[in-house]
């Protein structure tokens, strides 16, 4: 037994190792280098939807369907929600709602005032914004545990509100949602890449694709920046970060609407897809699940919250021959993995270091998400 | 509409306390847990869904099905509380030992914590779904189907206020819960186990060194949040007479409110906390109509937060008087 676990150890070791070469050649590696990786990805990613990885991929299921949603919309989902809890370090249990006010921004825009596709896309993102700056304003001053459950009930609010209020669908919804509009004609291979029909799912998912890359793009240079920085002191050390000059309030802000815009611009894109949609397609489950994906990739590491988000989406579509069982064994491994590797598939490095530190001994769990305990220990004293 | 208020206060409030004990009985759970740990036990929810299925299992095993009274009735009661008590303290105390355990002793971060309870809590989900209900209840292809429990009591009329009648299961409820406060607050104040929870609260390292077994005091917190809410469980079925796999989930997310309602970590504000939920939620549900109901809790929720993040009662399991 104890040898096995030293071998589990020391294979763990190593595989730590090999990743750590890895990402110091990437460093190093010079620019032209890297960009052509970008464009490998980019290209590989336009090539996924074909039937040969389809087949293998989801036998059961349309695979460029499916690549759309859940799988798409997950990954997008998860990179908004990692700005807030991988970066900024707030956990959010509610993001969700930003989705629905995202995907109803779409319904209502669109059926109601006919407003084109692209325009509201551009509205959508600005409501989530404002919506993530509501949200925030009175939340943000909460701390850890305080601040996902006040995000949580939000959550639940909002999906309430909009199956109590008639004006909006109640609980049938909105139907009749207009696609973004086409230009036909254009081919690539066999796919007409720019025709938003009913049939094909592929241009919506080129469409998921681009907006994918111009997302990634800002969150990086987002992270590289002087607010990244702000986010990471935020994250480790909120009192500090304050006392030596950062307006955390405002950077907080500042997350929970680049958060909000993203998981809104999914929102607004997948309401086009689908043409209906109603209260019920925005439970807790979904924010459960995207969380369960930002922390099983690893909170704070861009590739590894992607990985994981794909993860979460596909095993259980893979799956899906075990049909009503897929989720009775999703849980069992979100469960097993945050015993085996809690940290997350791919760790970002310094996030490692900081859990490392951070993590308490003596039974109690460690206080990486900063709790009320300071607060406790006050009462406590008086 | 203050005419409404006058008409249904006092149902209103018979109903406000039925359900605020089963917010606090629950409650009891989140707030241990919480003040021992620090961790907010998110598969405390499915804890309560075990706790209604192990108490429907006693009428199904007697094959109970036309209404009881006198002294049947009260032993049918107490085998149902027990019942629930058992299932639901079983599944707390394995949780503990296969969700979380591990990773305490990884010294794993909360977030982690929080993923493994919820991958916990749909795994517990699906597991009554598809395996439990159709095959221990013997209901194949229905496991997501409300199930109903039998008639066991007439709901008779025991006595009425203000000319509003109220009715033989809402007092069993609340005196039931307040039965188990009453053993509960001796069992954490008078006991050597209680005082181990109450020196593990208060500071874990500082109990370790007084020779405190850290893992049986987290072992034992999860055994009676446990069983609290198993008797939430048993009560709940014999007020509304039925329960589903997912129930769970919104008496989780109220009890949770009502712990920190009547202050996080501190017992009695549990209480305090449940019944003032119940209440709340009630009359609010008059003015705006009981679609309305769970959004006034969740309101309710985020403005405590917001402006008495403490609660009503302060957070201290730490402080003798808990």
């Amino acid at each position: 037994m104890n040898d096995k676990q030293t071998s589990v150890a020391g294979f763990r070791r190593r595989l730590g190792h090999a990743g750590d070469v890895v990402h110091d050649r990437w460093q190093q590696a010079p620019g032209w280098q890297r960009w052509a990786v970008y464009l490998l990805l980019i290209v590989a990613a336009l090539l996924l939807p074909s039937e040969t990885i389809g087949s293998f991929m989801s036998p059961d299921t349309d695979w460029a369907t499916i690549l759309f949603f859940p799988i798409g919309t997950y990954v997008l989902l998860a990179i908004g929600l990692n700005v807030v809890v991988g970066q900024a370090g707030l956990l959010d249990l509610g993001f969700v709602a930003f989705y629905a006010v995202g995907g109803y921004a779409m319904a209502l825009l669109g059926t109601r005032m006919g407003w084109n596709f692209w325009v509201i896309m551009v509205a959508g993102i600005l409501i989530c914004a404002l919506s993530g700056l509501t949200l925030g304003a009175p939340t943000l001053r909460l701390r850890g545990d305080y601040l996902a459950i006040v995000t949580l009930g939000f959550g639940e609010i909002i999906r309430i509100t909009a199956r109590n209020t008639d004006e909006i669908g109640g609980p049938n919804g909105i139907r009749g949602i207009p696609h973004p509009p086409s230009i036909e004609g254009i081919y690539i291979g066999d796919v007409e890449i720019f025709k938003y029909g009913v049939l094909d799912p592929r241009p919506y998912y080129y469409l998921l694709v681009a907006l994918a890359v111009v997302v990634i793009i800002l969150v990086k240079r987002w992270e590289k920046s002087r607010v990244g920085r702000a986010w990471a002191a935020i994250r480790e050390d909120e009192d500090a970060a304050e006392v030596m000059g950062v307006p955390t309030f405002r950077f907080k802000m500042l997350a929970f609407a680049i958060g909000a815009s993203i998981g809104g611009a999914m929102g607004v894109l997948w309401a086009a897809k689908s043409i209906s949609i109603n209260p019920n397609d925005f439970q807790f489950l979904l924010s459960a699940t995207i969380l369960a994906a930002v922390v099983m990739g690893g909170a704070g590491n861009l590739p590894g919250v992607m990985l994981g988000a794909f993860i979460v989406a596909w095993l259980p579509e893979r799956f899906r021959g075990l049909q009503e069982y897929r989720m009775l064994i999703f849980g069992a491994v979100l469960v097993a993995l945050m015993i085996f590797r809690p940290e997350g598939l791919l760790p970002s490095r310094q996030r490692k270091a900081e859990l490392k530190e951070g993590s308490g001994g003596m039974g109690t769990l460690g206080a990486e998400v900063p709790g009320p305990e300071s607060h406790g220990e006050e009462v406590a004293s008086k | 509409m203050f005419n409404d208020f006058i008409n249904q206060f006092w149902p209103s409030t018979v109903d406000g306390l039925a359900f605020g004990s089963i917010y606090a009985l629950i409650a009891l759970g989140y707030t241990m847990v919480y003040g021992v740990l620090r961790l907010i036990n998110f598969a405390h929810s499915e804890v309560f869904m075990i706790g209604t299925f192990g108490a429907m299992f006693v009428p199904f095993v007697l094959g109970i099905n036309s209404a009881l009274t006198g002294l049947a009735l009260v032993g049918v009661i107490v085998l149902m509380i027990l019942a629930g008590m058992l299932a639901s303290a079983g599944t707390a105390v394995a949780l503990e030992r296969i969700a979380y355990r591990p990773l305490r002793r990884r010294g794993a971060s909360r977030l982690a914590a929080l993923i493994s309870a919820i991958g916990a809590s749909i795994f517990l989900q699906e597991l009554f779904a598809l395996i439990v209900i159709p095959n221990v209840f013997d209901r194949p292809q229905q496991g997501r189907i409300q199930m109903a429990l039998p008639q066991i009591m007439e709901r008779t009329d025991l006595f009425s206020i203000a000319g509003h009648p109220v009715k033989l299961h809402q007092v069993v409820v609340v005196v039931a819960a307040v039965g188990m406060m009453i053993v509960l607050d001796r069992l954490v104040n008078g006991t050597k186990i209680g005082r181990g929870i109450r020196a593990t609260a208060q500071n874990p390292e500082a109990a370790v060194l007084m020779g405190v077994n850290i893992d049986s005091v987290v072992r034992m917190t999860f055994l009676i949040g446990g069983g609290m809410a198993g008797v939430a469980g048993a009560l709940y079925l014999i007020a509304y007479e039925n329960t589903n796999y997912y129930i769970g989930f919104l008496f989780g997310i109220k009890a949770f409110t009502a712990a920190v309602l009547g202050g996080i970590g501190n017992l009695r504000g549990a209480l305090v906390g449940g019944v003032t939920l119940g209440l709340v939620e009630n009359y609010g549900a008059i003015f705006f109509g009981s679609d309305w109901k769970h959004v006034i809790s969740f309101t309710i929720l985020v403005l405590v937060l917001m402006f008495r993040p403490t609660g009503i009662l302060g957070e201290s399991l730490q402080q003798a008087r808990a």
